[in-house]
């Protein structure tokens, strides 16, 4: 149960990287991530059953998460929509587009090769073969986490933090806020296919449904992350991140053991979600709520 | 130089609060000055300010800056020749970003935001010089996140990083008005050195009459979007505070204040 709570944890981990962008860093609350996520996952899904590698079906996958998180962010900025109803808006539509790339609202991948199970994995030395899975997940988790971590470190990655710390600093560094707020709502949305291309991979089908609730626990991890840690200076968001994943994906799994049907899923989810808002809210404020 | 001529500027236009602010105001300001800008509520001095840097549009009328129309320029476009002070020292900079962060921000304005590293090391010594000087001791606390900054440090970092690189002009919105009384004048006094050493034409908006005197080359006393006083040069030398605050008090009167 470990093995399999670190498995999924890293890979939700992915999302939540995503979503710090989004939430933590430019205060966007962007609902356009529970239908990126079955986006990823289908293209993966389709390209594998093609016969495409595995891993390349990940760039693909990463390519159409920027297209989504453009759409919204180009519905936010240029047509001047609510943060949140153009999120809704994308979401919704990038449904039947989900259904079109899959053709069908299901596709297995029994049979073929996936990420985690190919030539590459089956090479493994027998004592290293139940840990191919996680292993794999680790690699991609950690470069997703070193790239983003590299990028906010960046000139450009300085502006996305400016973006949501203080907008008028943008314009006044005469840079365009709306912009700024487009390539963030791309990053975070690419992330946030990854993570549901290596989520289809590794549980072997692509569901229409997979992404329900996807933000609800990208948000719950890095919620508890960055509280948990918040006192921590020298540890990145992007680490509190992906260990509050791992922590919600615990919790989540030790309510299903304490006898909860699994048909209960979501609403452990949501009702996690809650109590970790509501704990959080007892912590002293951030630093940016001085302003 | 910067102008606008003929501006017409009404809010809420065809609703119950419609108000006429602008009807065919124009202003010219010439290079190198330094504007003090005075009036009461309402009177149209941040409106003017917003109308220069882009933040709102006008109905009617052409700005501009240099000599070329701006008045349909995107407001950022515009932040390339102009730096901003806002009366919230809380707008100029980003409370979750360290000091060294947001000086390396402002200082690679005018230039990409690439994926280069974020912060030139090689800069760090130059910070640290141009902060030592103010006093406040920011220069060791380079990575301290400006949130945690009092609001006059905050103010005197965000007047730093709004005339780091080259412009030509500054604008300045009651960025004292927050202040205490000291670090008013520390700011003030600050504002006034990097105006003269960088010759930048300067807008500044302000409720305090003393400092409009001081240290304005010009003064203009505005009300209801119009200019009701405007003195520079010789007749700016012989201004004295007593003089504003008569015509403003002559003015609140007729308004049944």
């Amino acid at each position: 149960m470990l093995l399999s709570i670190l498995e999924q944890g890293l890979i939700y981990g992915i999302l939540a990287l995503g979503l710090l962008i989004t939430y933590r860093i430019l205060d966007f609350p962007d609902l356009t991530v529970d239908s990126s996520f079955p986006l990823g996952a289908a293209v993966s899904a389709v390209l594998t059953v093609r016969g495409m590698a595995p891993v390349w079906t990940l760039f693909f996958a990463v390519l159409a998460g920027c297209l989504a998180g453009l759409i919204t962010g180009l519905i936010h900025v240029k047509c001047h929509v609510r943060d949140l109803l153009s999120g809704i808006i994308t979401m919704t539509g990038l449904y039947s587009i989900n259904l079109n790339i899959a053709g069908k609202a299901n596709v297995p991948l029994f049979g073929g090769d996936t990420l985690f199970k190919n030539p590459f994995t089956r090479a493994f030395p027998a004592f290293l073969a139940p840990y191919a899975t996680l292993l794999i997940i680790l690699v991609i988790t950690l470069i997703a986490k070193l790239l983003l971590d590299w990028f906010l470190s960046t000139k450009a990655g300085f502006l996305l933090r400016a973006a949501g710390d203080n907008p008028s600093v943008v314009t006044t560094l005469a840079q365009d806020q709306g912009r700024v707020k487009i390539l963030g709502l791309m990053i975070a949305n690419a992330l946030v296919a990854l993570s549901g291309a290596v989520m289809c991979q590794q549980q072997r089908y692509f569901d229409i449904s997979m992404g329900t609730g996807a933000m609800v626990i990208g948000l719950a991890s890095v919620i508890i992350g960055t509280n948990i840690f918040r006192s921590l200076r020298f540890m990145r968001s992007t680490t509190m991140a992906l260990i509050g994943s791992v922590l919600y994906k615990a919790s989540v799994a030790i309510a299903l053991q304490l006898g909860l049907d699994a048909s209960f899923m979501k609403l452990i989810t949501a009702v996690l979600f809650l109590i970790i808002l509501v704990i959080s809210q007892f912590r002293p404020k951030k630093v940016r709520l001085h302003v | 130089m910067f102008e606008v001529r003929h501006i017409d500027k009404t809010y809420s236009p065809g609703t119950v609060q419609e108000t006429c602010l602008f009807r065919d105001f124009s202003l010219a300001i010439e290079p190198h000055s330094f504007v003090a800008v005075v009036g009461s509520n309402g009177s149209g001095k941040t409106s003017l300010l917003n109308i220069l840097c882009g933040s709102i549009d006008v109905d009617q009328g052409t700005i501009l800056m240099n000599g070329e129309d701006i008045t349909r320029m995107k407001d950022y476009k515009r932040y390339r020749k102009i730096g901003r002070v806002y009366q919230n020292p809380a707008l100029g900079t980003c409370p979750t970003m360290t000091i060294l962060e947001n000086l390396s921000m402002a200082d690679n304005k005018g230039k990409r935001f690439n994926l280069t590293g974020g912060v030139n090391k090689k800069r760090i010594e130059a910070y640290k010089e141009m902060l030592l000087p103010l006093g406040l001791g920011l220069e060791d606390k380079l990575s301290v996140p400006v949130g945690m900054l009092s609001g006059g440090q905050r103010q005197t970092l965000a007047l730093l990083m709004a005339t780091m690189t080259p412009l030509d002009f500054l604008i300045l919105d009651e960025h004292t008005a927050a202040l205490d009384p000291k670090t008013a004048e520390l700011v003030m006094a600050l504002t006034d050195r990097i105006v003269r050493e960088k010759q930048l034409t300067t807008l500044m908006v302000t409720h305090n009459l003393r400092h409009a005197v001081e240290y304005g080359d010009r003064v203009l006393m505005m009300h209801q979007g119009n200019i009701v006083l405007d003195k520079g040069g010789e007749e700016k030398k012989n201004l004295k505070v007593e003089d504003l605050l008569g015509l403003f008090n002559t003015i609140s009167i007729e308004c049944g204040n």
